[in-house]
């Protein structure tokens, strides 16, 4: 490989990639053309960084300046200044949210301090279209350990010591998984990769596939080599072109260089990849649903057991784990099982990815060590809560997680902890929640999700969350009767209790957990008419102040349903609530203050 | 059948052949699909691409009448691959030497020319039929409708006999029948040389049974087929014929033949219907249908099941037994009998293999015959342990092509069969409105390259022209059938009975050769 | 072998067996909208839900294998109180036309809404409304009234082996429709109405020809008078007419029947059946007494034994007929008559 003497990594994940990241890497390439200093500089397109709030990112090594919110006007300034000066362009650095202070090096970053990168290792940090720099970051050793020096039983048995437990949601022990397809008879059997990442907000997934591709390949020959699989499927969604396209390439440099099909490294041992491709249906993350799908399939769960391990794609055993659980493998076989069971608390071992988003600075992917608090994540990696608003609750686990409330946020993250708070880790999404949102809409809104995506079999889920969501319709309405909520939790309770599969035993969690933290809200929107964020339309008046109002009559002239009357200069204003469609154009256009939303 | 139908879920090959089980056989088709989408491998040969076709592991689109030359040809492959199952040879068959010569020139490369398909097709079908531990034969009238009818058959028997195939569940060599009491009928001895239960009526120890159980002198002569009933009634050597329940006039051949001597004889007609043959006869009798009667049915695996009645018979119709115990008592046979389970007691008295059956016992669920004694469970599975005669004959059989081909006038080969939403002579499902919507009018199916160089669009009317004669229909363009194929339905009067050879017959069972007819085909101006 | 408790029962069961089929051995039956034992389980209804102790939640008894120690409660509070939840949402989304459903009177919902005291749903919000596919000549698909328990679709594809319905939209939105809802008319349907046969509820239904409940029929089991399979079925008779024909597990045809089976029925009642022995005079066929025509045919059979010897008639028998019958015909022809001159149809 060349040197270099410095190294320009532009993001090339989805995030970055809608905000021209890609034409930032062009303009880069043009600018240090220009220079003539294009064989000085290499400029790389990596993964997701994780800060996506902060996106475009652009990273200057060996400086480490983290450049964020570039433009490709940004470019010739940091050719000329940094690249070709050695002046780090400080206006363009990244700003701490909480301090505004300037970070000079990402290594400075708040939001890396306390993630432990062991999944996400890669990304951000390779290319991930070319393998060379795989290997060179001791990519396919575990694979050469595996196939060369290691027992199947002896792979199962190091990933059955780390307590690695499935990133997918269910977090069930892997190495149990491995061991029961290893046991399963059966002449053929296969691996899958579950890449149908279908929480709304979700993106571990997609960027593992974007960043470190070659992470889930070798991951899913090695636990090929492990059960007795030679082939493999990644089940992607459609919605992933760039994860689709990265993987493609990866499957094919592992081919080309003797990493995949027959008689890798010589051993004897063959195992081939096949990508895929969903059509975005939420169900198809469920496992049996997945299999179902890569079969050609409707997607839609069947009963366990059988358990995939033992009837799995086409009636065949079946190992399938999802993306980050696939990319915590070959750390684990390189570092050992005891390194990654020394990450994490008693029964969640190793480092979880969450996707952070809601009303919080630091939008993004992070990934903290097992056992981290719910206030150190929302607060020392996520940065806090913007514009000094109050924290209200975190939903984590995706559309059927639960709502957190702030008297838990000392709680460590974990499987078993989250459980017993009423929410779930699920593929790691975390929603935090500020004073302005309202719980009931909270959970209506997810219920939204969970009974568009709900596959129809059975009866529970597909007519109770569609009564659910009536139910929070008329609750939000000010309609609802305390009969209403009484009835929607025992629904709730039936659907939890009764349904076929994961997503509808896990769809009323948002409801269920709202009215176990946030009843009053409810009672608030039955029994008062009021909608205490002041969310619900339905429930919200506008009011003019009277001792405020000056008679200027721009309210009623912004009113674009003129329901506002009075004289102006004469007469104060009023408001019909009848007619009024709480659009609140009323409020804005006020200079006085005068008019206020209850 | 030697097997039973639900034996199909057992086999790990199945070889469908001369049969459209989906259509004909509709239940058996949906088992017989489940099995194979659990796994069973699936060997269709047809001249047509039958729905099930989709299904096959291996369809081979042979062309009509040319089955023996890819039996043997598979066999060919089985010897040449040592496929076979040495034991069983050795130990249950006769006469194999003779056979494996006979195959020698039968090289998949051999037949593959005469059959119309690639020769590898053949040797993998052979593969998948013998390669496997157990291997059934469903087989209909494609395979029996022949004038070698029944050495396509013994060739089908030598196959499964080679490879062991036969005595096991899952395996077999197993006829399809069509119609509903075919079966019952044929152990009864509807057939013009045997008592019921196959007893021959030449056989002198036979006939002194009959003799003594019914209280008469009897005839050891056999009788006269369906088919040489005709031609006697032509010679003048039959006056008088009593059909019951059958259409001769839509479902033998020759149609116009057929007519000519219904219409001589002194006929006497017992029907349901005033049908197609009553029409023609001297005396009608109103019969009783299926749900009109008390009795029993034999089904195609062996199975007599009850028959109960539901409604009374319309008008003055009788149970067709009635009928014939009247003329019986008439013409001086003074034996009655109260109802049908009596008349079955007698049955059971002189029929060996229905000595166990009774009507309690068939009261819940059917009994497979042979059924020797009131505690025997019955027999799902024939030949177990060893063929029924001792040990098999491995008969030669050697294919010669049909004599209705090669004729220049006649260039084409018209072939014959039945569809889902019709029944034999549409007797009965003629009377349904929605059967008649799905399945109007009588057609021909005419490969579209063919249809293509005669100027034939899909629907138009053409002609088709036999030795026998003409008839009209509409063309349906389809590549179902190869480009010197035609399929024309039978079920339908002035159709495919028209054209067919009622002459020229099975040299065995007299059986005509329905499934191969040369014909000319035209545009209708 | 397996022992659990079911109501305070002891039960001992083949291992593989669920708990439903380990309750139906000791005669408890569970309820159920979706279950048949042709299909792979897919626990669709969940109405089978019981209480299994020391489980996170309801199991399904009709996947849910039966353990050693399982410990089963099927009509506890818990359960009940979850299929009355059950009932009261399927209601809520099925119209409560029971008075004019032709249904009435063998619907499992009725049964079980009748069962666990529900009288109408204590919901009231969207219900589904579809148009009535009545494409097919021989029955009709009203997904309004579709419970979604799968069963069509299901013995479609895994028995029947015929494909030709799915379920199409997912959620709320879940019907069951043919591929682009094209109708049945347009679809791989092959009409033999085995799909008809399983729907628990008013969906699927057969055309009807007369108008009559369910309660009004009698119904008579027998064989089927078509082709060479022996499939059982039972005749469905009201006012001496066979008004329905509905299939009935057998060894031969599990439960299935073909178009002509379950819907070609109308020959039995047909106005055009002979009623009337016929006799040819001056070359047109009249109705005469059976003394008369008996008298014929005796007198003619006497006429060309004596002319001609008795194998100068023949007969050809019927595969149609009785087994009974076709002895009774070749005991004439042998016996009477004298002749083996007898033959029948297994040739064509």
């Amino acid at each position: 490989m060349d040197l270099y003497r410095s190294h320009v990594l532009v993001c090339g994940g989805t995030g970055c990639v809608s905000s021209e990241s890609m034409k930032i890497i062009e303009s880069f390439e043009t600018e240090l053309a220009k220079h003539n200093i294009e064989k000085e500089i290499k400029v790389v397109k990596t993964g997701c960084f994780g800060l996506c709030e902060a996106g475009p990112i652009v990273i200057v090594y060996p400086e480490g300046a983290f450049y964020s919110m570039i433009k490709v006007s940004d470019v010739p300034l940091i050719v000329e200044e940094h690249l070709l000066k050695g002046r780090i362009v400080t206006d363009l650095l990244y700003k701490d949210h909480t301090t505004d202070e300037t970070m000079n090096s990402i290594d400075d970053v708040g939001f890396y301090k306390k993630q432990q990168r062991v999944a996400l290792r890669n990304c951000g940090v390779i290319n991930p279209e070319i393998i060379e720099e795989y290997i060179a970051y001791d990519g396919y050793q575990a694979l050469a350990k595996v196939l060369t020096e290691m027992t199947p039983d002896e792979v199962v048995d190091i990933i059955k010591r780390s307590g690695l437990r499935g990133r997918g949601g269910g977090g069930f022990p892997t190495g149990l998984k491995w061991e029961f397809t290893q046991k399963a008879p059966g002449d053929i059997k296969y691996v899958a990769c579950n890449a149908d990442e279908g929480d709304p907000g979700a993106f571990m997934d997609r960027s593992v596939l974007e960043g470190d591709p070659h992470a889930i390949v070798e991951a899913m020959t090695i636990a090929g080599y492990a059960v007795g699989a030679c082939k493999g499927f990644v089940y992607v969604r459609a919605e992933y072109p760039i994860a689709v396209k990265r993987l493609q390439i990866a499957i094919d440099q592992a081919k080309e260089n003797g990493l995949l099909g027959d008689d890798i490294f010589g051993t004897g041992y063959g195992f081939d990849m096949e990508i895929r491709l969903g059509a975005g249906a939420f169900v198809c993350g469920e496992e049996t649903a997945l299999i179902a799908s890569i079969e050609g399939k409707r997607g839609m769960p069947k009963v366990r057991p059988p358990f995939p391990a033992i009837k799995g794609i086409f009636d065949k055993p079946t190992l399938l784990n999802n993306v980050e659980t696939f990319a915590n493998i070959t750390q684990i076989i390189l570092k050992g099982a005891d390194w990654f069971a020394g990450i994490g608390t008693e029964k969640s071992k190793g480092t979880k990815v969450f996707a952070l988003a809601g009303k919080i600075n630091n939008t993004g992917l992070l990934e903290i060590p097992m056992g981290t608090t719910l206030r150190e994540t929302i607060y020392e990696v996520g940065g806090g809560i913007p514009n000094g608003k109050a924290f209200k609750a975190v939903q984590t686990g995706g559309p059927s997680g639960g709502c957190i409330p702030a008297e838990y946020l000392d709680t460590p993250i974990d499987y078993d902890n989250l459980i017993s708070l009423g929410s779930m880790m699920g593929s790691g999404g975390m929603i935090v929640l500020d004073e302005d949102n309202c719980m009931v809409d909270v959970a209506r809104f997810f219920l939204d999700f969970t009974e568009e995506e709900s596959c129809g079999k059975c009866t529970p889920c597909r007519e109770g969350t569609k009564r659910m969501h009536e139910l929070l319709d008329k609750i939000v309405e000010g309609k609802g009767t305390m009969d209403d909520v009484a009835k929607l939790e025992t629904l709730a309770k039936t659907i939890k209790g009764a349904s076929l599969c994961g997503l509808g035993q896990t769809a009323p969690n948002p409801v269920l957990s709202t009215l176990k933290y946030f009843r009053h809200e409810y009672e608030a929107h039955v029994n008062d008419k009021k909608c205490p964020a002041g969310v619900c339309q339905a429930l919200l008046q506008y009011l003019v102040i009277d001792d405020l109002c000056k008679k200027c009559g721009i309210c009623a002239a912004k009113c674009p349903v003129n329901c506002i009357s009075g004289v102006k200069g004469k007469e104060i204003y009023h408001i019909d609530q009848e007619r009024c469609i709480k659009c609140g154009a009323c409020l804005v256009a006020c200079p006085f203050k005068a008019i206020k939303k209850g | 059948m030697t097997n039973s139908i639900a034996d199909i879920q057992q086999a790990d090959t199945i070889f469908v052949t001369g049969s459209n089980t989906t259509e004909s056989h509709p239940v058996i088709g949906a088992q017989l699909k489940r099995s194979v989408r659990n796994g069973s491998k699936l060997i269709v040969a047809d001249p047509r691409e039958i729905p099930l076709a989709a299904e096959a592991d291996v369809f081979l689109k042979i062309k009509p009448g040319t089955s023996i030359a890819l039996h043997n040809a598979m066999m060919n492959v089985i010897l040449e691959e040592k496929l076979q199952d040495e034991t069983y040879i050795r130990e249950n068959t006769d006469n194999f030497d003779e056979l494996a010569e006979s195959l020698k020139k039968y090289t998949p490369e051999y037949s593959a020319e005469i059959c119309g398909v690639d020769a590898d097709k053949i040797r993998e079908a052979a593969r998948l039929y013998a390669g496997v531990d157990k291997a059934a034969i469903l087989y209909c009238m494609g395979i029996t409708q022949h004038v070698n009818g029944t050495e396509t058959v013994m060739s089908l028997s030598n196959l499964a006999l080679i490879t062991g195939n036969i005595g096991k569940p899952g395996s077999g060599v197993n006829p399809l029948r069509g119609q509903n009491n075919v079966q019952g009928a044929c152990d009864m001895g509807a057939l013009p040389n045997v008592f019921t239960g196959y007893q021959p009526v030449g056989n002198p120890g036979a006939l002194e049974k009959f003799e003594k159980a019914w209280g008469v002198t009897l005839s050891d002569k056999a009788g006269l087929t369906v088919t040489e009933t005709f031609k006697a009634i032509e010679e003048d050597r039959v006056k008088m014929l009593y059909i019951f329940g059958e259409n001769p006039m839509i479902s033998d051949p020759d149609t116009h033949h057929a007519e000519h001597a219904l219409q001589k004889t002194f006929l006497v007609v017992q029907d349901l219907f005033l049908t197609e043959t009553a029409e023609l006869a001297d005396v009608v009798l109103p019969a009783a249908s299926f749900a009109e009667k008390d009795g029993t049915f034999v089904n195609t695996e062996r199975r007599v099941q009850r028959v109960r009645k539901a409604v009374k018979p319309p008008g003055e119709a009788k149970p067709d037994w009635v009928v014939f115990m009247d003329l019986m008592n008439r013409l001086g046979y003074e034996k009655k009998y109260n109802d049908a389970e009596e008349i079955f007691e007698e049955i059971r008295k002189v029929t060996p293999q229905y000595a166990g059956i009774t009507y309690d016992r068939i009261k819940g669920r059917g009994i497979q015959w042979p059924c020797p004694t009131t505690d025997h469970p019955g027999t799902p599975v024939l030949h177990i342990g060893k063929p029924a005669r001792g040990a098999g004959l491995l008969k030669p059989v050697e294919f010669v092509e049909s004599g209705e081909l090669g004729d220049e006038e006649y260039p084409l080969v018209m072939t014959t069969g039945r569809i889902l939403y019709q029944y034999h002579t549409r007797t009965m499902t003629g009377k349904t409105e929605g059967i008649n919507n799905m399945a109007p009018e009588v057609y021909v199916e005419v490969n579209p390259e063919l249809a293509a160089a005669k100027g034939i669009e899909d629907g138009a009317m053409v002609k088709i022209t036999s030795r026998r004669g003409f008839v009209t229909m509409k063309a349906k363009v389809t590549d179902r059938v190869e480009k010197g194929v035609l399929f024309v339905p039978f079920h339908w009067e002035s159709g495919a009975n028209v054209l067919t050879n009622g002459e020229v017959l099975d040299q065995y069972c007299k059986i005509p050769g329905l499934k191969v007819t040369g014909v000319n085909l035209e545009k209708m101006a | 072998m397996i022992t659990l408790k079911i109501n305070g029962f002891d039960v001992e069961v083949k291992e593989g067996a669920t708990i439903y089929h380990a309750a139906s051995s000791i005669g408890v039956k569970i309820p159920t909208l979706c279950y048949d034992e042709r299909l792979k389980p897919h626990g669709s209804c969940r109405i089978c839900v019981v209480e299994v102790e020391g489980a996170r939640s309801l199991m399904a008894s009709c996947s849910t294998p039966a353990a050693n120690g399982m410990v089963v409660h099927t009509e506890s509070e818990a359960v009940v109180t979850a299929r009355k939840e059950l009932l009261d949402l399927i209601l809520a989304n099925h119209p409560l036309d029971c008075l004019t459903c032709e249904k009435a009177g063998r619907c499992t919902l009725q049964d079980l809404c009748y069962q666990y005291d529900i009288e109408e749903s204590t919901f009231d919000g969207k219900r589904k409304s579809y148009e009535k596919d009545a494409s097919n000549e021989f029955y009709t698909a009203d997904q309004t009234k579709c419970i979604l328990c799968g069963k069509c679709v299901y013995v479609c594809s895994q028995v029947q082996n015929t494909d030709a319905i799915c379920f199409v939209d997912r959620g709320f939105e879940t019907h069951i429709g043919t591929p682009f809802d094209m109708g049945l008319s347009e679809s791989t349907c092959v009409s033999c109405g085995n799909c008809v046969a399983v729907c628990p509820v008013g969906a699927l239904m057969p055309k009807r020809k007369e108008k009559f409940r369910y309660w009004e029929v009698e119904k008579v089991k027998t064989t089927c008078s078509y082709c060479g399979v022996g499939c059982q079925m039972e005749l469905l008779v009201k006012d001496g007419k066979v008004v329905e024909v509905e299939p009935v597990k057998g060894h031969s045809n599990d439960g299935l029947l073909c178009v002509k089976g379950r819907f070609s029925y109308d020959f039995v009642n047909h106005p055009s059946r002979l009623k009337k022995p016929l006799v040819r005079k001056n070359g047109v066929l009249e109705e005469v007494t059976w003394d008369e025509a008996y008298e014929t045919i005796v007198d003619k059979i006497k006429e060309i034994k004596a002319a001609d010897g008795p194998d100068a008639i023949a007969a050809f028998s019927s595969a149609r007929g009785l087994t009974e019958e076709n002895y009774l015909m070749t005991k004439m022809m042998r016996a009477v008559i004298g002749t083996n001159n007898v033959d029948h149809c297994a040739r064509l």
